[in-house]
């Protein structure tokens, strides 16, 4: 066991893990931020992706070890202070770009990722940039819609409530 | 996964000691390497992470020759821009979040036989710096998952001369995402390089029809008359050996037609 | 009530708040005291004979607690076919008992035949790999065909492979041949309808948890209906009387089908908690997902549609061979018969239809109903050989639909295959899909896509299901062998606040904001008060589930009916209050008022009244609000719709790209229009990927090619294009109190037939004799076909 120690979502948390512990496990069963999701082991789904020193990373395929120092933002360190939902949180809600809620953690912390490097993205930039995020029930239709209006776009063009 | 102990070296030097621990296993950005062991298709004693070595990090141009330390992640290549085909392949790695973590020389030393560097590697005719010596591309690439890498040791850098023009043409094999076929296409005074990656049995290789009448005349119409074997293609349940090698061609002259 | 929350209000969806700030509460998120945690050993090969399981190097390792191999679960019973389907000649169909760990055989990769339990996730995986299993392998049974005429079987002890051969309409048959036969043309068409796995997001997971002080069982467990699970865990399984049972299932990360149906691991963490007398969860990975969830479709059919010199439909004849896996899945056999072959004469007047559907044992994971359940399989049929007849003879698809389509004066309509069609007006939702899709404008989109060097095509479909399932009485006489109606407790509180218990599970449906606007709607009321509870069995009085797009349409009555009743109560205790007869009272916005007079009582008022009944009528009324109604439908819903989509194939790859994708439906009546949009982009989505992308492959050894998402090819964002969503033309559903249909899978049933459609078009106008593509029409076949 090796003891780490990170920031999480603004505060300074440590444990004991093993080598094998992977960032995501550390989380979940360490500090209770069952947020996290995992939906695949091939790093593929994206319900993991969590926020690594600023950028998205998927914590299924990183080792807790390899966090030690780092500052991780969770989905649970995302509303407003006041506990309100953020403008990404905000707009899935009022776009209804969530169903069972099961891939939408990853998709907010890689929404937000996305608009810190491009603050106005196109409909293909985000779906191009959702690669690394599966959603089985929404279609990404209204997920996408989601992320232009949390952008500041103008989504009434787009069909459909 | 089985256990392992982490070791987070600061210096190349310190990451080669590391390395000599029985059954070490270098860890570059692990994108491909965590996955595998979660499946517990491999059992190293000591997992030698190189993103704390200050050395193999970021990318410096000298004149005409672009050095990508090892481990510098996809998305910084993506975001560099100094070799435009090379940031353009490297922009379409995984997904942003895989991308934040792979690493060129995880990468390289994998040699996957349908990820996208080694095409760009082989084209370019790079050299492959490690721990202990230099590697032409032509002399490291072995075959699937194959490399001259020894026992040990790390890619620290990669030196790539930045051509004339170049371009990259991935056909995505739509559910990884790898390269179903993918062609990288490098322009040098002294010729033009053809790699493809994807497609054979062999791994990554150079078609070399495709280079001499492209050196000849560097325009799609070049490769009109060639063909690609598709002997020792791969056949998979995505697509035919024949599939695979008509597709060699076509991303090839699309990638000539492309290049910039 | 505020205006713009009850019923037809696009209401945000409440339960998105937790969610979208981590806090949902899944089951792998659920850590009990105590817990430990049960890893399977599973079969790598498809099928073979157990001739030793040595599980006692295993019970010795580090943190093991227990293991368990399939002579634990030999006296127990096996998980039932919830159907009972007869073949042509009478016979009922063969039941292979599906137990809990495989005994004697293993019969698929990734049959679990042990089970490790122990204090960690890693030491259980670790032991598991101890278990040393003696099998002795046989060839696998893979293909349909071969698994038909062969005699080596996945089940010796019933001597066949063949599930059972059905007939549907028996009666028919003849006449279908002679109108084949004697017809002016006759269109064939051999098609696959290829196996999907569903892919919910949220790998199954499991927990179960005993108390030995009172004996009672709690299972926390990824399923679409808690209820359905217990009644299998304790009427076959494992015996434990239902009442001291309970199942919950909490959030859960989307069905589709899959968590509909009982699987062993939930009846191993039950017995070893018990055994343990600690709570055990187990938790799929991805792979095992793969392996082991039921999956979807795999029917092979050959369809012929006769027409006559006008181009009148004068029958459809299938004949299918559906994969039915290794076991029965509970609704398995339900889904290829009356949910696929009830709908084969489609939205059409054609006489005469037969269908043969021989099901068939093979060594592969159990399939089962996946989003749609044998309705996108009927529609593909259909709507594939249409396409293809209107090519032969010349004729524009859209006018050959309209021609033999079912036309709004000919409600009820008994169709050909056996259901009675209550409402509908598909001409209509064709002008409106001309409208939306911009029909007019293809052309000139063709010649942009000609000019890049595209070839553009357009494909059309008309589609009907069958949903709300079900009447009872119905199907009890084909075979079911439960009811499938609904139920819901209404408990207004003494505050006036409401908890409305509702046996259908929500898993992405949105049934914690849907419901309370009905609700609201009908007393009055701001949908904030009302509650929904849903999930756990111990709270609602019970539940058939989500599947079969019934929530709303059964489970929304039974609130309905709840409701009414919590109205007829309250309008007796508010004429008590105002001294008026209850017939004089009447409910809007929430207050009671005595008709003709300025005499009123809030809702509120009354609620506190029943719980507080001091100078109450006791002896004329109850104190206490709550009611209780179960809902039976009268007949199955029909959503209907037209659907248009238009691709472009590239054709130096072979590569498909939608570019355009309009899916107009008929809902009936509409509670949410935001959660029915959303339903149908989900099911385009599901549908596009049968189309184009997601392949479920097994090699001859029955070996799973595509068991991650490295080769299983989910959609995503890039591979879709925004959808053009309407349900305007909405017919209300003549049976049950909301008129509504049920849109859940309509999505996933319309799209798959109108992709292909599309490509085909591309590739004749591109000047290739190109008919037919199985799905998923990958670009490599795409281009195949192409040579």
């Amino acid at each position: 066991m090796t003891k780490v120690t990170m920031t999480v979502n603004g505060k300074t948390v440590s444990g004991d893990v093993e080598g094998r512990t992977l960032l995501a496990s550390f989380l979940r069963d360490d500090q209770g931020l069952t947020g996290t999701h995992i939906g695949c082991d091939t790093s593929q789904c994206g319900a993991c992706v969590v926020h690594v020193d600023g950028v998205a990373v998927k914590s299924c395929t990183m080792l807790a070890a390899e966090a030690d120092g780092a500052t991780v933002d969770t989905i649970e360190g995302q509303a407003n202070a006041d506990g309100s939902l953020n403008v990404i949180q905000q707009a899935f809600q009022d776009h209804h770009g969530l169903q069972c809620g099961f891939c939408t953690p990853g998709m907010v912390m890689s929404a937000a990722a996305l608009l810190k490097e491009n603050p106005k993205p196109s409909e293909q930039e985000i779906r191009e940039y959702l690669e690394g995020n599966i959603c089985r029930c929404t279609g990404y239709h209204n997920i996408v819609k989601a992320i232009m209006a949390a952008s500041g776009q103008d989504v009434t063009a787009i069909a459909a409530e | 996964m089985y256990n392992f102990d982490v070791e987070k070296p600061g210096t190349v030097a310190d990451a080669v000691a590391a390395m000599r621990t029985e059954d070490a296993q270098a860890l570059g950005g692990g994108q491909t390497l965590i996955p595998t062991l979660k499946q517990r298709l491999a059992s190293p004693s000591t997992l030698v992470s190189l993103k704390g070595v200050a050395e193999m990090q970021g990318i410096t141009r000298d004149g005409d020759s672009l050095r990508i330390g090892g481990a510098t992640t996809h998305a910084t290549v993506a975001a560099d821009g100094n070799y435009a085909a090379l940031s353009a392949l490297a922009s379409h790695i995984g997904d942003p979040a895989v991308r934040n973590r792979g690493t060129i020389g995880g990468s390289l030393a994998n040699n996957d036989p349908a990820a996208c560097y080694p095409a760009a590697a082989l084209a370019s005719g790079a050299t492959i710096v490690t721990t202990s010596r230099e590697i032409a591309a032509d002399d490291y690439f072995q075959g699937m998952f194959d490399t001259a890498l020894e026992e040990g040791e790390i890619i620290t850098a990669v030196n790539f001369p930045i051509p004339q023009a170049a371009n990259y043409q991935k056909f995505v094999q739509p559910a990884s995402r790898f390269a179903l076929v993918g062609v990288f296409v490098a322009k040098y005074a002294d010729g033009v390089r053809v790699a493809v990656t994807g497609a054979s049995n062999e791994g990554v290789f150079r078609w070399t029809e495709a280079e001499a009448a492209l050196s000849a005349n560097f325009a799609a119409s070049a490769l009109e008359g060639l063909s690609v074997s598709a002997d020792n293609m791969i056949a998979d349940l995505h697509g035919s050996a024949t599939y695979r090698a008509h597709l060699v061609k076509v991303m090839t002259g699309r990638a000539v037609a492309a290049a910039s | 009530m505020p205006k713009d929350t009850g019923i037809g209000a696009a209401t945000v969806r409440r339960e998105d708040v937790r969610f979208l700030t981590g806090t949902g509460e899944y089951t792998d998120d659920i850590t009990l005291a105590k817990q430990t945690y049960a890893v399977f050993a599973r079969s790598t090969v498809a099928h073979g004979t157990i001739k030793s399981i040595d599980t006692s190097a295993a019970e010795v390792m580090p943190g093991v607690l227990a293991v368990f191999t399939g002579e634990d679960f030999a006296e127990v019973g096996g998980n039932p076919a919830g159907w009972l389907i007869n073949s042509r000649d009478g016979e009922p169909m063969k039941e292979p008992k599906r137990p809990v760990l495989a005994h004697g055989k293993v019969r698929h990769v990734g049959d679990a035949y042990a089970a490790v339990i122990a204090e960690t996730v890693q030491q259980a995986r670790d032991a598991v790999e101890a278990i040393e299993a003696d099998i002795e392998e046989f060839d696998a049974i893979v293909d349909m065909n071969a698994a038909l005429s062969g005699s080596n079987y996945v089940h010796d002890e019933i001597g066949t492979n063949q599930c059972f051969d059905w007939g549907w309409i028996e009666d028919n048959r003849e006449a279908t041949d002679n109108a084949i036969k004697n017809a002016h043309h006759v269109t064939t068409l051999e098609l696959v309808n290829n196996r999907l796995v569903p892919n919910a997001m949220e790998p199954r997971a499991s927990i179960g948890s005993y108390k030995a002080s009172t004996g009672e069982y709690t299972l926390h467990t990824t399923s679409q209906n808690p209820h359905l699970t217990r009644l299998l865990i304790s009427a076959f399984v494992l015996g434990i009387p239902e009442n001291m049972l309970t199942v919950i299932a909490p959030d859960v990360g989307g069905g589709f089908g899959s968590k509909i149906y009982h699987y062993g691991e939930e009846a191993l963490v039950l017995a070893a908690a018990k055994r343990l007398n600690r709570p055990v969860k187990w938790t799929a990975d991805r792979t095992e997902s793969f392996l082991t969830d039921a999956h979807g479709r795999d029917h092979v059919t050959k369809i012929e549609l006769a027409l006559d010199k006008d181009g009148k439909f004068l029958a459809f004849r299938t004949d299918t061979k559906a994969n039915v896996g290794a076991y029965l899945s509970n609704f398995s056999t339900a889904t290829p018969t009356f949910l696929h072959g009830t709908l084969m004469a489609g939205n059409y007047t054609v006489p005469l239809v037969y269908v043969n559907v021989k099901a068939v044992f093979t060594n592969t994971a159990p399939v089962d109903a996946y989003r749609g359940a044998g309705r996108p399989e009927a529609t593909y049929s259909i709507e594939r050989v249409i396409d293809k007849a209107a090519r032969e003879l010349g004729m524009d698809p859209i006018e050959l639909r309209r021609k033999n389509f079912v036309k709004p004066d000919q409600y009820p309509f008994a169709s050909a295959a056996g259901l009675e069609y209550d409402a509908g007006n598909y001409d209509a939702l064709m002008d409106k899909m001309e409208e939306v899709a911009d029909v007019a404008g293809f052309a000139a989109r063709r010649a942009e896509s000609e000019k890049n060097g595209k070839l553009r095509g357009f494909g059309v479909n008309a589609y009907i299901e069958a949903c709300g399932i079900a009447p009872s009485n119905l199907v009890g006489v084909l075979g079911s062998r439960v009811g499938l109606y609904d139920a819901a407790t209404v408990r207004v509180n003494a505050t006036g606040n409401l908890s409305v218990m509702v046996g259908a599970h929500s898993h992405g449906q949105g049934h914690e904001t849907a419901f309370p606007q009905v609700v609201a709607e009908m007393l009055g009321i701001d949908p904030a008060v009302i509650d929904i509870v849903h999930g756990d069995t111990s709270k609602i009085p019970f539940g058939m589930g989500t599947y079969g797009s019934r929530s709303l349409a059964v489970c929304g009555s039974a609130v309905v009916r709840a409701t009414e009743k919590i109205i007829n109560k309250a309008k007796k205790i508010a004429g008590h209050m105002l001294e008026a007869s209850e017939h004089d009272i009447t409910l809007a916005d929430g207050v009671f008022s005595v008709s003709g007079t300025d005499k009123s009582v809030t809702f509120g008022e009354v609620a506190l009244k029943a719980y507080i009944p001091h100078e109450y009528p006791l002896e004329d009324i109850e104190p206490g609000l709550e009611e209780t109604a179960f809902y039976d439908p009268a007949n199955f819903t029909y959503p209907s719709g037209a659907y248009a989509c238009e691709v472009e194939v590239d054709p130096e790859t072979g590569k498909v790209t939608v570019e355009r994708m309009t899916a107009v439906d008929d809902f009936g009546n509409v509670i949410n229009p935001m959660i029915v949009t959303g339903q149908v982009q989900g099911g385009l989505a599901q549908g596009i990927g049968q189309a184009l992308l997601e392949n479920t492959s097994y090699d001859e050894n029955g070996q799973l090619l595509s068991a991650s998402y490295m080769d299983y090819t989910m959609p995503r964002a890039d591979d879709l294009p925004m959808f053009a969503v309407d349900h305007s033309q909405g017919t209300p559903c003549t049976h049950n109190p909301l008129g509504v249909k049920g849109c859940g899978e309509a999505g996933a049933i319309g799209s798959p037939p109108t992709v292909v459609n599309a490509v085909i078009d591309a590739l004749q106008s591109g000047g290739k004799d190109v008919t037919h593509i199985d799905m998923p029409v990958s670009p490599a076949r795409v281009w195949e076909a192409m040579q």
